[in-house]
């Protein structure tokens, strides 16, 4: 169970939310609303205020690397810093099991970076997060790069995960990709959350 | 071979060359004849203040204006660090960085030198002092200098890549140690260079000086390898702490990004 109780940091807030293990919550709202300011600040990436506790575990008694290693945040455009894709993953066997799921094989791990495309890159920074099994993931547009089918395993593989009790925030524009998650939807406005019937 | 004092005379006719560059400014109109003049003038003014400078803390011998004298030369160095910084932090901290890790590193190695190797009498002499601080500290600045400006340049530009490796759950250590490194790599890299021309492609400043005033030249290449030494120590040092203190700067007790914190 996440619960974030009076979020406040740069542009957001105060922001309350709960969300049991297995349960998606999608956020929608206009461009500059702080969608991506408001996971950033639950991965403490910037500087926020509030209370948020992990099945019963308040954050700042985690360190911040472990607090995101469990709540891992992925930006919607992912970044890379070494030459080859395969560098990025410590588990080359476990990483090898993850592209396949997201529709990539194994030898995506000897692709040079700069050749890879940006869907691809977008599958490979979800299967990169996925490798350190976080118990809630917070995913900015997602699948934005991808086609309906690469979408489609993506949303796979996340039900999968949902099934094994983690949690999503994702931020979407694409109301049915909330229905075909079975996300509780949010609206942001102006920093402010708000659930939506 | 002696030292051969030159007179004011002597002066005044190497001037006449600065004249002749002067007239050619006018001649072919390159409209630089004002600014020779005044370089030339502040550089007479300010080497002349300087010698006076030198001469009374060498009659002096006094570890007190020593120190001062070693102070101001750092508060100087660090002042001039931080101004070739084109990213810098809001108020005194590039300045306090810069000018901190010279301190370390220069005191450190120029005490070390003057105690285990050149060991005049007594060891804070400001004949041996000064001009060893001086050497060290030149050259170490321009390490922190360029070491500092290529990490705050490289974490600004590397922003979405630092921020990648922290959401996997990196340590700010982890996520800023290819930004270190590379940083101290370049803050060292004009001193590699140095080492290797030395001799070859440049006579050095301070073995030239020395033959002029009359040293053998295998006693004048000796305290040049010496001062290479001890300027490739100190830089090494000053570069590492500098980049260190910087990137510390950079991120929180919570491992994230603070480019905030830059003016």
């Amino acid at each position: 169970m996440l619960s974030i109780r009076n979020l406040t940091g740069t542009g957001i807030g105060p922001i309350a939310l709960k969300l049991a293990g297995g349960e998606v919550a999608a956020i929608t709202g206009p461009s500059g609303a702080g969608k991506s300011l408001l996971l950033r600040a639950i991965a403490d990436l910037d500087p926020n205020d509030g209370e948020i506790m992990l099945d019963g575990e308040e954050r700042l008694k985690m360190s911040a690397p472990s607090w995101r290693a469990q709540v891992a945040y992925v930006a919607s455009e992912t970044s890379w810093w070494a030459e080859r894709v395969g560098d990025h993953f410590e588990d080359k066997r476990a990483a090898t099991q993850l592209l396949e799921q997201v529709g990539l094989g194994e030898s995506a791990l000897d692709w040079s970076i700069p050749r890879v495309s940006t869907g691809e890159k977008q599958r490979l920074g979800l299967a990169r997060s996925l490798m350190g099994k976080p118990r809630v993931l917070l995913l900015d547009e997602p699948t934005s790069a991808l086609d309906a089918a690469n979408r489609e395993l993506v949303e796979q593989l996340l039900t999968g995960r949902l099934g094994e009790g983690t949690s999503i925030i994702i931020v979407t524009h694409d109301p049915e990709q909330a229905k075909r998650l079975k996300a509780k939807r949010y609206h942001l406005e102006a920093g402010l959350l708000e659930a939506t019937p | 071979m002696t030292f051969i004092a030159l007179g004011y005379a002597d002066l005044v006719i190497a001037s006449l060359l600065l004249l002749l560059s002067g007239l050619l400014s006018i001649f072919l109109r390159l409209k630089i004849e004002r600014q020779i003049g005044i370089a030339a003038l502040r550089m007479v003014i300010q080497l002349m203040l300087i010698g006076l400078v030198l001469k009374f803390l060498f009659q002096m011998v006094s570890p007190l204006w020593t120190g001062v004298a070693a102070a101001i030369m750092i508060a100087l160095a660090g002042r001039e660090a931080a101004a070739r910084q084109k990213r810098k932090f809001s108020g005194w901290w590039t300045y306090g960085l810069g000018t901190s890790s010279l301190m370390i590193a220069c005191s450190i190695v120029t005490v070390l030198a003057l105690t285990t190797q050149i060991r005049p009498e007594p060891w804070f002499d400001p004949r041996f002092a000064i001009p060893i601080l001086g050497m060290i500290l030149g050259n170490t600045m321009n390490g922190v200098s360029i070491g500092l400006d290529r990490l705050m340049s490289s974490a600004v530009e590397g922003r979405a890549i630092i921020e990648a490796r922290l959401s996997l759950g990196h340590d700010r250590v982890r996520a800023f140690k290819p930004l270190v490194q590379e940083s101290v790599r370049a803050g060292l890299i004009h001193i590699i260079n140095a080492m290797s021309a030395a001799g070859l492609i440049s006579l050095p400043g301070m073995m030239t000086g020395q033959i002029l005033a009359g040293v053998d030249p295998t006693e004048a290449v000796k305290y040049q390898i010496l001062i290479m030494f001890l300027i490739a120590g100190s830089t090494a040092l000053g570069t590492l702490a500098a980049v260190v203190f910087a990137a510390r700067r950079l991120t929180d007790g919570r491992h994230r990004l603070r480019l905030d914190r830059l003016a």
